[in-house]
């Protein structure tokens, strides 16, 4: 009984030190660190790492990340949206810069990633900044040269809190806004729901590779959604982001 | 924080288990103790805002495993797993 | 390890007040939980001390107490002065045998022992109201055990049954490197603390 894509890896995985080589604002709530790792010996699509801060008293405090970057950029970024109330959130979307340290473990997940071998067609759905380890997905079948046909639907409050908005802009991504939407959007402006899900998606018949990541409630609802129109549970993974404390 | 923010995935353990079992335990696949349900650790429910964490089974919600990090260890119990089944690398 | 630069933790200042070793005030009121949040309909509810029951609608005609107390947990952060309403656990022990340890038991399932000792003596009790609400179910209600001095995973959300004992029996974090007893004051988090 096979359970993954590709080999198991095993590999000693342990905290690594880690520069923050770049810093992209993304939104006015969501920055894009992009990090040097030495030693970084490449990720999948779809796989996060953990990031911990060390404070000069020694408190310590990590959070998990999807990598936002492809395999085929050879480096790990992470895009982080800030929680108002959070304590990590606010200082790497505001505070952090180039030159700044920390660690990284990583990168982990194997379940919840997809490469070009696994092909498609491929069903991206993405509730707020879960949208991250969908960009890294997408940014790696376009690097890669794939063909799989590709969908991306994005759940968004806002014009202004969509991350990668020029990046992933297309015939194949749908935005709906949830609280607000542009003047003159003509688009989807209310939660995902079953019927969305089939019009913008895939047929089941096609047997579409269903990737959902966000919050837990949009997750499960999401999922329950696909099922219900007929997706194989097979053919959907899942990553919940909780509020772990930002 | 709601309960919905409360509860996540097995991808959410993915960087502790992955120190804890030196390969990436996401995929492996996990069956319950209680109610036999088997599933990829990785969409098995996590709950990790705790002295520890939890991940449980996505059939009954019985815990299939623990993990505290209690200083420099790990302290791990899988009695709640029936069998956990990896790939082998060959 | 690498210093990040200008990263500190959240915590408001602790001013004049003390706080147990390793403590930190949290301005919020973080939800930890082992599991999800039990939803039990308050006319199933139950609690059973030792050989006794009540009903919900019973247990709200015992005295009650308010009272303000601090509380510590142990993944580090406090919060000074909270207020709850509830039940002296003095009072559910009206007329039972003593016994020498405790083990408190949830809906969902989660355990946790204590010294019977340490629920006695206006040190514990079972709280239903959190400043001035009904205790909300992430909190542990509709009715959770409250044992200030001790660290808060004592404090066994959704409780449902103080079993009386003659042995000590580790609850759920017990049994995984938590402390057996859990004195803030003496930092025991973990065994050999």
């Amino acid at each position: 009984m096979s359970s993954a894509t590709g080999a198991t890896e095993r590999r000693i995985v342990g905290w690594q030190p880690a520069t923050v080589r770049e810093v992209i604002r993304e939104t006015p709530s969501a920055t894009t660190l992009i990090l040097d790792v030495p030693g970084w010996r490449g990720h999948r699509a779809g796989q996060h790492a953990d990031i911990r801060l060390t404070a000069e008293d020694g408190y310590q405090a990590q959070r998990s990340y999807s990598i936002a970057s492809a395999p085929e950029d050879g480096y790990p970024s992470i895009t982080v949206e800030r929680l108002d109330d959070g304590e990590v959130s606010p200082y790497l979307v505001d505070d952090a810069q180039p030159g700044d340290a920390l660690e990284i473990r990583g990168p982990v997940g194997g379940w919840f990633v997809w490469e070009t071998s696994d092909g498609g067609p491929l069903m991206l759905v993405a509730g707020g900044s879960g949208v991250v380890p969908l960009r890294s997905i997408l940014r790696h079948r376009a690097l890669a040269g794939s063909d799989a046909p590709a969908r991306l639907l994005l759940s968004a409050r806002a014009p202004e809190s969509v991350i990668y908005r020029d990046e992933l802009a297309g015939a194949d991504t749908t935005i709906t806004y949830t609280r607000s939407a542009p003047d003159g959007w003509t688009g989807y402006a209310r939660r995902v729901d079953r019927d969305m899900l089939a019009a913008v998606g895939f047929a089941p018949a096609e047997r579409p590779r269903i990737y959902i990541c966000g919050p837990t409630a949009f997750v499960e609802g999401v999922a329950a959604d696909a099922v219900a129109l007929g997706h194989h549970t097979d053919r959907i993974r899942t990553e919940r982001f909780g509020a772990t404390g930002g | 924080m709601d309960e919905n923010d409360a509860r996540l995935d097995g991808n959410a353990a993915a960087g502790l288990l992955a120190e804890v079992f030196a390969f990436d335990a996401t995929t492996a696949m996990v069956r319950c103790s209680s109610c036999g349900h088997a599933d990829p650790l990785g969409a098995a429910t996590v709950y990790s805002h705790a002295p520890g964490v939890v991940v449980r089974c996505r059939g009954c919600s019985g815990v299939l495993m623990r993990f505290a990090e209690i200083r420099d260890r790990v302290m791990v119990d899988m009695r709640g797993a029936a069998w956990v089944e990896l790939q082998a690398t060959g | 390890m690498p210093i990040t630069r200008g990263f500190r933790r959240r915590a408001e200042s602790p001013g004049d007040a003390a706080l147990p070793p390793g403590q930190y005030l949290t301005p919020g009121f973080p939800v930890l939980s082992a599991g999800p949040t039990p939803h039990v309909p308050l006319d199933a509810w139950r609690l059973t001390v030792g050989p006794q029951s009540w009903t919900w609608d019973e247990f709200l005609e015992l005295p009650s107490e308010s009272i303000t107390v601090d509380i510590h947990c142990v993944t580090s952060w406090s919060k000074l002065a909270t207020n709850w309403e509830g039940v002296s656990v003095d009072t559910l022990l009206e007329g039972l045998e003593p016994g020498a340890y405790v083990m408190a038991g949830s809906y969902g399932g989660y355990t946790t022992n204590l010294p019977l000792e340490d629920l006695t003596d206006g040190k514990a009790w079972v709280a239903y109201n959190y400043e001035g609400e009904p205790l909300e179910p992430e909190h542990g209600g509709p009715a959770r055990l409250l044992v200030p001095h001790l660290y808060f995973w004592k404090s066994a959300k959704w409780v449902t049954e103080l079993e009386i004992t003659e042995t000590d029996e580790p609850g759920f974090w017990e049994t995984l490197g938590y402390h057996n007893y859990g004195d803030p004051w003496r930092e025991q988090r973990y065994w050999g603390d």
